[in-house]
């Protein structure tokens, strides 16, 4: 029996995603996939389910799923091999492969037969849940496109080319490391974003931040972006991360 | 085994040995070549002899032919009989047409001999002994007007002796060449085979359990003994293996008791304890902070084990170390400053190493992580990367109360935590996280007296 972490449920109502997400879980641990199942749903989503890599691959195929969560070791067919299968048959779909084992190869090996994400278990759901829909926006905004060069957030601007960030129309001088974790944020601005989220993409490091030092960093940008307004722009999701939004609720409202 | 029932055995394994066969090749060329060698020598010393004896033939043969244009005959036959009566002389015979003996110290010669003009080998008998051919000798037959045949030869008796000479010898020293070469295989292979014996020997007793045997070196570095002196570094470095899973077993069993035991005393204060949802959430939360915890003490326990596993399964490749500690430094730098420390991080891009970047960041930013966490505020963390020898240092120095020297070696030890840090959080894995990667990467990790504080050194090669 794997170590497995249940997390509580996170909050969900601060960020119920306002478009489902049909999920496929690959997982042959009975326990883990009822919870999966029950926490995808009422997280607002619609998870489908199999408990061997055969039996994933044939729904897989057929089925139109928003994203594929994919355990390594399954049964039948191991879940590498299902990916590279899968990719070989073109099938796009996202994937993202929860493995026992951690470390930095198994990752790189994941995300080379053709995973698009890698979670070490035990993780948190929130954190799980975080990822899943931000793959799921990366297909609906159909792959290939080209990356937009400015992003709007209620009167926040982020203008990727001139490295110009503005709110209200008031220019605001951000440090290069910054620029990056706002681009990130905004990017995925109505998602939450986890604290290992934003180490792999804004530092490109994978290991598990211990200590708080990214919630000093996000404190820094918020301290920035919000001095002079009234209202928040990052907001914290207690046992997940953050979220970039615009909002009308006074500032600092202290999520929990 | 009885030793009469043995020793056909250890024969047989003689014939095995690579030893033994290695002679053997050796002593097969090494006889080819000595064959070969004195064959040559003995064929071009008779080819010497032979050319010598001819010339000197054609010499006698044109000065008596100068006799003969000058005096004709009867000179001729003056001079032969001369010549032919000096001790150790050539052969010289004079006949006439049919065959009859006119001069010479030839008695009689091989049938056919005289008709055939020029040089010829043939078997002869000296004139005044008997007529048993059992002499032979190079000689030149010249056909003198009138049908007198003038023949002259040189016996070719020391020839053959030495011939017969270099033959005997010859065989003699391939003789010697074989049973040299042989003894000296048997005497090197049955040497070797006993070492190996012994190895064999020893290594048995290892398997059967006895874990703290060891081979014998004989010292003098030769491939045995390198072969014996990096077996038994193997066996110390599996000890080692052995020893540390040991401990971590041990470890786990006193260390995350207490935290497991925490784990469970949340669990049942929220079943009992808890009277409103306030209360419950508050302990199931605090349930998931404990459980996250001892998450994070597996993960770091089951990385370290495989660190110290080996190396062949992690992704190595060149990076730039340099650039590595500016950006593990940035990342801390707003933590440290929260802290009222001051992160100063001296690093030039450019240093690069080989090895695997996750692995030294994460081990990075243990080492700044724990000097943020007992640096004590109002202090400084000093992050410094810079080339040392072939390698690239990083320097991780802070102000606070630091490691006495008799703990510097035990810090690195899994679960090691000194009484002064017990009141801060953590489990006592990080050094020997970063202990482990080092040793990964063939570094060194050496923990100095920053006077005060901590300075600790890893020194990772390019």
């Amino acid at each position: 029996m794997p170590i497995h972490a249940q997390p509580a449920f996170p909050r969900i109502p601060d960020h119920v995603s306002s478009v489902p997400m049909r999920l496929l879980i690959i997982e042959d641990d009975r326990e883990a996939v009822s919870y999966l199942v029950k926490a995808f749903k009422e997280a607002g989503h619609v998870p489908d389910h199999a408990v061997d890599g055969l039996d994933g691959y044939a729904l897989a195929r057929e089925g139109d799923y928003d994203v594929l969560i994919v355990d390594r070791m399954l049964p039948k067919l191991d879940g590498l091999s299902l990916i590279r299968s899968l990719r070989e048959q073109e099938v796009t779909t996202p994937i993202l492969i929860l493995s026992a084992l951690g470390q930095v190869d198994d990752r790189v090996k994941g995300l080379r037969a053709g995973g698009d994400d890698y979670l070490p278990k035990p993780y948190a759901f929130s954190e799980l849940l975080a990822r899943v829909e931000v793959l799921a926006r990366r297909r609906a905004s159909s792959p290939g496109t080209i990356e937009a060069t400015s992003y709007h957030v209620g009167d926040l601007h982020l203008d990727r080319l001139s490295h110009r960030v503005t709110r209200g129309g008031h220019d605001i001088l951000l440090q290069p490391r910054e620029f990056r974790l706002l681009e990130y944020l905004m990017r995925h601005a109505g998602q939450v974003v986890t604290r290992t989220m934003l180490l792999e993409h804004v530092w490109d490091y994978h290991f598990d931040p211990q200590t708080n030092v990214i919630d000093v960093h996000v404190s820094r940008l918020r301290a920035k972006l919000d001095k002079d307004f009234d209202t928040a722009l990052i907001h914290t999701i207690r046992g997940a991360g953050y979220i970039l939004r615009p909002d009308e609720s006074p500032r600092e409202p202290v999520a929990s | 085994m009885s030793e009469a029932e043995r020793a056909p055995a250890r024969i047989r394994n003689l014939f095995r040995t690579t030893a033994f066969k290695l002679s053997f090749a050796y002593l097969l060329v090494f006889a080819t070549f000595a064959f070969l060698a004195l064959g040559y020598v003995a064929w071009n010393a008779s080819r010497v002899l032979d050319d010598q004896m001819v010339s000197t033939i054609e010499a006698e043969i044109n000065g008596l032919s100068d006799q003969y244009k000058a005096g004709g005959l009867r000179r001729l036959i003056s001079v032969v009989e001369r010549r032919a009566g000096e001790p150790g002389a050539s052969l010289y015979l004079v006949t006439t047409a049919a065959g009859e003996r006119v001069v010479g110290n030839v008695g009689a010669l091989a049938d056919g001999t005289l008709t055939q003009p020029g040089q010829t080998e043939a078997a002869y008998a000296r004139s005044g002994q008997s007529d048993v051919l059992d002499h032979h000798a190079i000689m030149q037959v010249f056909v003198l007007p009138g049908g007198f045949r003038l023949v002259v030869g040189r016996d070719v008796e020391e020839r053959d002796r030495l011939r017969s000479i270099i033959a005997t010898t010859f065989g003699s020293s391939v003789a010697l060449v074989v049973i040299l070469g042989v003894v000296g295989g048997w005497f090197v292979a049955s040497r070797v085979l006993r070492r190996v014996d012994a190895m064999t020997e020893t290594t048995r007793r290892i398997m059967a359990g006895d874990l703290d045997g060891r081979l014998a070196v004989a010292g003098n570095g030769d491939e045995l003994d390198r072969l014996a002196s990096n077996l038994n570094e193997m066996l110390e470095r599996i000890g080692e293996l052995m020893r540390g899973l040991r401990e971590v077993s041990d470890n786990i069993a006193h260390d995350l008791k207490t935290p497991l035991t925490r784990l469970r005393n949340r669990a049942d204060e929220a079943l009992h304890g808890a009277d409103t949802p306030e209360q419950l959430r508050l302990a199931l939360e605090g349930v998931i902070e404990e459980s996250d915890g001892l998450i994070r003490v597996f993960n770091a326990l089951l990385m370290i084990a495989r660190l110290e596993a080996g190396s062949a399964q992690e992704i190595m490749a060149r990076f730039d170390l340099g650039l590595v500690a500016q950006e593990v430094g940035e990342l801390y730098e707003a933590l440290a400053s929260e802290r009222g420390m001051q992160l100063v991080i001296e690093a030039p891009e450019g240093l690069m190493i080989r090895g695997n970047r996750e692995l030294v960041g994460q081990a990075l930013a243990n080492l700044i992580d724990n000097a943020v966490k007992y640096g004590g505020s109002g202090g400084a963390v000093h992050v410094t990367a810079e080339e040392r020898g072939s390698g690239v240092a990083v320097i991780v120095a802070d102000n606070g109360p630091g490691i006495p020297e008799d703990a510097r070696g035990r810090v690195l030890g899994r679960f090691v935590r000194l009484e002064e840090a017990r009141s801060l959080p953590g489990f006592g894995l990080g050094l020997s996280l970063i202990n482990a990667v080092v040793r990964l990467h063939q570094g060194t990790l050496a923990l100095e007296d920053n006077r005060p504080g901590l300075r600790v050194v890893m020194t990772l090669p390019a």
